[in-house]
């Protein structure tokens, strides 16, 4: 372990940890209900093909219109579970 | 524990500063139960740490970190399942992060052959990166302002006027204040300073 007791060293340490962008740390926190929602989407297009076709031709529609952000994780999610 | 505030600021803070009040362990096991305050405070308490892997240690451009960090706290909702030892949960994170921007320069530099980052070079900056978080952990022991004073000044590299106007201090009064908390937190820090912890990579 390095020896950190100079204020110099300190100093230089906070300073490597900057927040991420806000919208990042909203999308990640938020990602249960995301999920939640997902399985929403997922359920109701099994149940309406005309709806599973809008979903599978604008997928980031389909999660905003969710109040979802578009994250890639969820767009994989969204269109491996669609697809299936 | 987070230091006291004689201020409006917690709120503005609270998303993205690392704070101590359970321990990773504590806080897994809440995840676990699906407790979606657990989550959230999971998150908050990593995020920088896995923001500076991407941007620092593996120097990812902006659009890749992001797809990184998302896809990191993905993996970590659905695997926390298959995490063995709790306390454990950094050194894990830190790996998953790390193996994640490996995969994601690979697959750039097959489409777009661009500077490699050395290994070597980025598990130097990982283990700086630790060291920052546990830095980052001493700072919320801190008394007033001084954790919120430090970290708007090293971390988001704010002036002393923008910090004089958030905090209604007066801006000649920064640096002294500046220096006083960054006493006090090595003084902290040599009391307190953590033993070495597991290889994380």
């Amino acid at each position: 372990m390095k020896d950190v007791f100079d204020i110099e060293q300190l100093s230089r340490l906070i300073g490597m940890l900057p927040p991420a962008p806000a919208a990042w740390v909203q999308a990640a926190q938020e990602l249960p209900r995301a999920r939640r929602e997902l399985e929403t989407i997922v359920e109701r297009a099994e149940a309406d093909q005309a709806f599973r076709e809008g979903v599978v031709a604008d997928l980031e529609t389909a999660l905003r219109a969710e109040g979802i952000e578009p994250t890639r994780p969820l767009l994989e999610e969204l269109r491996r579970r669609v697809s299936e | 524990m987070e230091a006291a505030r004689d201020d409006g600021e917690a709120a503005a803070l609270g998303a993205t500063h690392l704070t101590a009040e359970a321990s990773d362990a504590q806080l897994v096991a809440r995840c676990r139960t699906g407790d979606e305050d657990a989550w959230r405070e999971l998150v908050d308490r990593f995020s920088r740490y896995v923001y500076a892997i991407c941007v620092q240690a593996f120097r990812l451009p902006e659009h890749d970190a992001e797809d990184v960090y998302q896809e990191v706290f993905a993996r970590v909702y659905e695997k926390l399942e298959t995490l063995r030892d709790d306390d454990a949960f950094r050194p894990w994170i830190a790996q998953l992060t790390r193996r994640l921007c490996i995969d994601r320069k690979r697959s750039g530099a097959r489409e777009e052959p661009a500077d490699e980052v050395p290994d070597a070079a980025a598990d130097d900056v990982l283990g700086d990166l630790d060291e920052a978080f546990d830095v980052h952990d001493a700072l919320a022991a801190l008394p007033d302002n001084c954790r919120e004073i430090l970290d708007r000044f090293f971390a988001r590299d704010e002036s002393y006027r923008t910090i004089g106007d958030a905090l209604e201090l007066p801006a000649g009064t920064i640096a002294s204040r500046i220096s006083r908390c960054l006493t006090k937190l090595r003084e902290h820090w040599e009391e307190t300073a953590p033993s070495p912890r597991p290889e994380s990579r």
